[in-house]
């Protein structure tokens, strides 16, 4: 095509080349907003937080330093988003599988409309929920655990009896990421090529062992894509956790009193309403420090993702 | 064909996003402005009224919204509930004509100087405009009512004492069947003047051993935390044994504790709260316009509740020609009496003592034209 058209051609041609470069402008100009608003939102991270990283000593209280400030903010973090993913993806994971490769046709559709339902439910529902009617059933299940398994430091306690922990906080966003890693599972385990699955059943396989053999090294770049999304929002949910959790500044691995890290978004939340300048730029600081971090977890998703993909190319 | 039917996606598609930018685009010109031209015929008062800052006045500004636009139907306020250190930062960058705030304005933080340099160089007015008692309110089946001192009160939020059947809390409530369990003191999680005011009264009267502060002090082991007024009376009606400060007006049907002043034990009042401002002297060195108090909590003055928050309006001593008028007439409704009285009804605040609010009325009288 690098040839000119005969004139009459090019006549016919020339809404088609129109709409080509409109469309062409669109999706740089959407690429090219994303960067921009990416850059915006780190530049107004970076001058607005700056200053916060050497204030009075007194608004990093208990701590003396910025580092000491952030740590059990990052802590409390990492530890609820890693409670959701245990309880998560297991169970996404099952969902997909039930509805691309158990579930009868007329059946799969509803549930997996039902499991899209629940991104449609706003956070601040999910804190509702979670802080007033799911935390008191936690809170017995937490003394069972206690009572029973008391001897790990998860269950040391002594068990809040309002249930409002980093372990219901846990739950409340494992309920939150389900849909999304369901969902992009469903989706890749749906493509595993038909010729596998029947090759592996054709060999004698179980059920079971197909999916181990053909769905599953198929779909691996794109369950690991799934969870590193459900993690993002894991670590960067805000009113869900600031209306569950009982938080206090502390590091501690005990899941179930009501003593608990809080994280760096939800503390965002709830203090910078009432910070004076200073503090509102240490919080944003910590804003900083967390969209610097949910940035290096997304480098390495795309990192292992693609190195898997790399292999299974081999 | 292929191109039309892009095109038939593409052209709403710009529409779409033309209209979201534009939206955008007003969003951010939302700067505080009067409209003057028309004025009304019953007062001559019109324009628009930025204003914002602490959530505790949220309910009383709707209130005195209502109660000013129906006698000035020219005129719009606008209240943000933002919060007390934004509503400050917002009057010092001109985005509001006034702001509320929890804990008055300071030059810790040089925010006076910078609110001065705002106003022209003039001093900046402060004056109270939202006083509300603070009840500790707590669930125990059976009981409506505790009678409890400072010191008593000061052992429960610290941690030190443990059981409703201790002994300082039995010697002050003989007749209360009350239980063996834990107590679980529940404190706000983020940031708040209620929060910051309560510890005032506790180190005041208490010997609470902590530096008074917005932020609950982190030292203390034990106890809960929940977020915002609604979150921590929540978590106290959800659960038995539980107990919290909050502000009266949200008390609702959980048990109310008694506090000591002298020798009584007196309910969260109105009246009693503005009683304990009307007695307490203005902070020293200040300029003559800023009525901030320095609260005495620890008084024994019989009839006085001494846990209350005390809210203040910031404002400048003048103003452009278009909007001087209307601060001032806006500024002047809600300390007059007929505005205290409508925010008591919407918010359960405590009307200001006529002393109070004379002095009150006598600096905003000073709001003039530039």
């Amino acid at each position: 095509m690098t040839q000119s058209p005969p004139e009459t051609e090019r006549a016919a041609k020339t809404p088609q080349a129109l709409g080509d470069r409109v469309f062409r402008g669109i999706a740089v100009g959407s690429g090219g907003v994303i960067m921009l608003a990416l850059a915006g939102v780190f530049a107004f991270l970076a001058i607005e937080g700056y200053p916060g990283l050497s204030v009075d000593e007194g608004l990093y209280s208990p701590a003396t330093s910025f580092l000491g400030y952030v740590g059990p903010l990052i802590f409390g973090t990492v530890l609820a988003a890693i409670i959701a993913i245990i309880f998560a993806v297991p169970l996404a994971i099952g969902i997909a599988l039930f509805i691309s490769h158990y579930a009868p046709r007329r059946i799969a559709t509803p549930v997996a409309y039902l499991i899209d339902l629940l991104a449609a439910v706003p956070s601040v529902v999910y804190g509702l929920w979670g802080g007033r009617e799911l935390a008191q059933h936690v809170g017995s299940i937490q003394v069972w655990l206690h009572d029973y398994l008391g001897f790990l430091p998860f269950f040391a306690g002594p068990p809040s009896a309002s249930g409002r922990t980093i372990l219901t906080a846990g739950l409340v966003l494992a309920i939150m990421i389900l849909p999304i890693i369901t969902a992009i599972s469903r989706e890749v385990f749906a493509q595993t090529p038909r010729l596998h699955e029947e090759a592996a059943l054709a060999l004698g396989a179980t059920r079971w062992e197909m999916i181990r053999m053909t769905v599953f090294p198929y779909a691996r770049s794109g369950m690991i894509s799934a969870v590193m999304l459900g993690l993002g929002r894991a670590l960067g949910e805000t009113m869900a956790v600031a209306m569950v959790l009982s938080a206090k500044p502390i590091v501690t691995l005990n899941l179930i009193s009501g003593e608990n890290p809080a994280t760096i978004a939800s503390n965002i939340a709830v203090n910078y309403k009432e910070a004076s300048p200073d503090k509102q730029a240490v919080l944003i600081a910590t804003g900083l420090v967390l969209f610097a971090f949910t940035f290096a977890i997304n480098f390495l998703a795309r990192w292992v993702a693609g190195r898997s993909q790399r292999r299974m190319a081999r | 064909m292929n191109s039309t039917s892009i095109r038939r996606a593409v052209v709403p598609g710009i529409a779409a996003l033309a209209l979201l930018l534009s939206a955008c685009g007003a969003g951010n010109e939302e700067t505080p402005s009067t409209d003057g031209g028309s004025s009304d015929a019953a007062t001559g008062l019109s324009g628009d009224l930025a204003g914002g800052g602490a959530t505790s006045q949220e309910k009383a500004q709707a209130a005195w919204r209502a109660g000013f636009q129906t006698a000035n139907p020219d005129v719009t306020i606008n209240y943000d509930p933002v919060g007390s250190g934004t509503g400050r930062e917002n009057f010092i960058n001109e985005a509001y004509l006034f702001a509320g705030t929890d804990s008055p304005i300071t030059d810790e933080e040089g925010e006076l100087t910078a609110a001065k340099e705002r106003c022209g160089g003039s001093d900046v007015i402060q004056v109270p405009a939202y006083v509300s008692p603070i009840a500790v309110v707590f669930n125990l089946p059976g009981i409506d009512s505790l009678n409890l001192s400072a010191e008593v009160l000061t052992g429960i939020f610290d941690g030190s004492i443990t059981a409703w059947d201790d002994q300082a809390i039995v010697a002050d409530n003989p007749d209360a069947d009350l239980p063996s369990s834990d107590i679980v003191p529940v404190h706000r999680s983020d940031d708040s003047g209620t929060t910051e005011n309560f510890t005032k009264y506790l180190e005041a009267a208490g010997g609470w051993s902590f530096e008074p502060d917005g932020e609950w002090p982190s030292d203390i082991s034990g106890g809960e935390a929940a977020e915002g007024t609604s979150g921590v009376t929540g978590l106290v009606t959800d659960n038995e044994g539980y107990i919290a400060y909050a502000d009266a007006s949200a008390a609702g049907d959980l048990g109310v504790v008694s506090v000591k002043v002298g020798s009584d034990f007196n309910a969260p009042s109105t009246d009693g709260a503005a009683k304990t401002l009307a007695i307490s002297p203005l902070t020293e060195g200040n300029a003559p316009t800023d009525m901030a108090f320095d609260i005495d909590r620890a008084t024994t003055e019989s009839g006085a509740y001494p846990v209350i928050l005390v809210s203040y309006l910031l404002a400048c001593q003048t103003y452009p020609a278009d909007q001087a008028e209307v601060v001032k007439a806006y500024l002047e409704y809600v300390i007059s009496p007929e505005g205290q009285e409508a925010a008591n009804a919407e918010a359960g605040s405590a009307p200001l003592d006529a002393g109070v609010q004379a002095d009150a009325l006598a600096i905003l009288e000073g709001i003039t034209a530039q």
